[in-house]
């Protein structure tokens, strides 16, 4: 036990002294939290859009007033002519226009039904995308409003409402992918190297000859790096609630359990990595490569799982990252309980314990 | 009659239809300096290893330090120190660090460690460097660093696999002025080489050629027996018929 503690003290040497490496774990999720929650946000604020109405009746100025009170707009209003709009889309600066026809108040009262043309600049796909989704969104609004108000029975309004607010906050659901991502670089290819450059540089043969015992070796590597992944952990945690306004609506505890049995799971990977490499580029290119494009892809924070090809889709269940995602966004930000993840942890779990038999068993092998 | 630390009975090592080590026997007595040469691939890292508690020999008999190599492998390594060519401290932490490091790792008590690494330094001249990283210091000092390390847990046997490679001759000297002063103290000394300059040094060397034992005897002996006016030479008419080329 005695030597175990100066083993993990020696470890946490090498780790404080390696400014560069401290550096990448502790800089790469505050630059993926702020890049994934500020730069990359599919939101779009104070786009430029034109609204072009020609029937000036009380229908379409609700719906303007509505408009000009989010925050995403900056309404300029003009009676543009429809031939000036490419024109003023090629000037730059204007995202959108919303033209309402000369007899769009009329027609909602006596036909129930009125036209409203969006028209965005498409040479930037999602920003456009956005924008007429937030039209659409505010228009759909204010049709159900004024449903609402003849006392006819429409009760689909919340449900338009949440899906608004889900736009509203595009950080949402980086968060779980951030944490899932991050963890898996810092474990997985930091414990790797760290296993690796004592082969490399033969501390790791004097070890073997040592009385310590070789799966000690392993335990003492990993804890280190248990500890600094479970700070790591706090601080995304820490700046997606206070920096991003992303709440965590369910358990803090389970959320660190969760996490916790993840961050093992990353550990008995990069252990297993560092068995079958001797040189710590090729440990790293492993684990980063072998790692994080799978995380990226079948975790589906980036692409949504649903649409890929059914093989894809049966790929993702052995990305352990896919699971702790689910785990992640079920607790984080919906606010369920263990009775709903049990099966996710499980599976989990289940993959932490081969991974990590596996592990062990090629490390002890090895020696003979 | 000498107390024998190491007894190897028809020792041998395969891997697949590769016999690394072939049938060796020889024994190793208390304080004993025991060279151990052989062109690269002859077999002596593979015989170290088996000796050291890293890999079990495919068949025949071995004691190190009065236990088997087959079921007492940890209590073999908690008897002997270990030194390979490669520096193998800890370049990112200071002289004292490393040694309370590999003296924690070999169970010495907390006491004994202070008080002997302050030994230790002062004995290496190292005051000024103690609280300075292993990294920036001479090869030359790197490995007779090793060396105390090695012997620091004050083991019955220390194994040291080719320790001078690339220092140069004075520290070198110095070195074996460090093995001769362990051997001394009670320390047995089981030293592989290239150097055949250095086989001069040992109490007892053996050659081996292509997984066997080809000669055992003082260096003396060996230059009777071959005619030859050095090691060098006993070496080169010995070598001349392995079969197994040098890689």
């Amino acid at each position: 036990m005695k030597q175990l503690l100066v083993f993990i003290r020696k470890e946490f040497y090498h780790v404080f002294r390696d400014r560069r490496t401290l550096l990448i774990m502790f800089g790469i999720p505050i630059a993926q939290i702020l890049l994934f929650g500020f730069a990359l946000t599919s939101d779009v604020k104070n786009a430029e859009i034109i609204i072009a109405d020609h029937a000036q009746d009380i229908n379409t100025g609700q719906i303007t007033a509505k408009i000009k009170a989010s925050t995403y707009f900056l309404v300029k209003e003009a009676n543009i002519n429809t031939n000036d709009i490419e024109a003023a889309f090629k000037k730059g600066g204007l995202k959108c226009v919303v033209i309402f026809p000369s007899r769009f108040g009329a027609d909602l009262l006596h036909n129930g039904k009125a036209q409203v043309q969006i028209i965005a600049d498409g040479s930037d796909p999602n920003t456009a995308k956005t924008l007429t989704n937030y039209l659409t969104a505010i228009i759909t609004d204010y049709q159900l409003q004024i449903s609402a108000a003849t006392a006819l029975p429409y009760s689909i309004v919340p449900e338009t409402r949440m899906l608004y607010n889900e736009n509203a906050n595009g950080s949402l659901n980086f968060v779980p992918g951030v944490l899932a991502l991050v963890l898996m670089i810092v474990c997985t290819a930091l414990t790797s190297v760290a296993v690796v450059r004592e082969k490399e540089s033969g501390t790791m043969e004097i070890l073997l000859v040592s009385p310590f015992k070789p799966v000690m070796v392993l335990i003492a590597k990993a804890i280190p790096f248990l500890a600094l992944s479970i700070a790591i952990f706090t601080l995304i945690l820490l700046l997606s609630v206070y920096v991003l306004d992303v709440p965590i609506k369910g358990s803090i505890s389970l959320l660190y359990i969760e996490s916790i049995l993840f961050i093992i799971t990353c550990l008995s990977l990069g252990l297993l990595i560092s068995n079958t490499t001797n040189s710590q580029q090729t440990a790293l290119l492993l684990s980063m490569m072998g790692m994080m494009m799978p995380t990226l892809i079948f975790t589906g924070f980036m692409f949504p799982l649903e649409n890929m090809p059914r093989i894809f889709q049966v790929i993702s269940n052995i990305v352990p990252a896919r699971w702790y995602f689910l785990i992640v966004k079920a607790v984080m930000l919906k606010g369920l309980g263990f009775e709903y993840v049990w099966k996710e942890t499980l599976v989990l779990a289940g993959m932490t314990a081969v991974l990590l038999a596996i592990a062990l068993k090629n490390f002890k092998t090895r020696l003979s | 009659m000498e107390e024998k630390v190491i007894i190897c009975k028809n020792l041998t090592k395969k891997f697949g239809d590769f016999v690394a080590v072939d049938n060796i026997s020889f024994e190793v007595n208390k304080g004993e300096i025991f060279g151990f040469l052989g062109a690269n691939g002859a077999g002596k890292t593979t015989a170290m290893r088996m000796l050291c508690g890293l890999s079990f020999p495919t068949s025949g008999e071995a004691a190190v330090a009065g236990f088997n190599v087959y079921r007492q492998q940890q209590m073999i390594k908690r008897n002997i120190g270990y030194m390979s060519q490669k520096f193998s401290l800890y370049e990112d932490l200071t002289v004292l660090e490393n040694i309370r490091f590999y003296g924690g790792v070999y169970g010495v008590p907390g006491e004994i460690i202070k008080s002997r690494s302050i030994e230790l330094v002062e004995k290496l001249g190292l005051q000024q460097e103690a609280g300075k990283k292993t990294g920036g210091l001479p090869l030359g000092w790197k490995q007779k660093l090793a060396f105390s390390v090695a012997i620091f847990h004050q083991p019955k046997i220390v194994f040291l696999d080719e320790p001078t490679g690339g220092v140069d001759p004075v520290t070198r000297r110095q070195f074996w002025d460090m093995i001769y002063e362990a051997a001394a103290s009670g320390i047995t000394v089981f030293v592989t080489t290239h150097y055949m300059d250095e086989a001069e040094y040992c109490n007892r060397i053996t050659i081996m050629v292509d997984g066997r034992i080809e000669a055992l005897d003082t260096p003396r002996q060996l230059k009777a027996q071959f005619g030859a006016n050095s090691i060098e030479d006993v070496f080169y008419q010995l070598a001349r018929g392995a079969k197994r080329s040098a890689d």
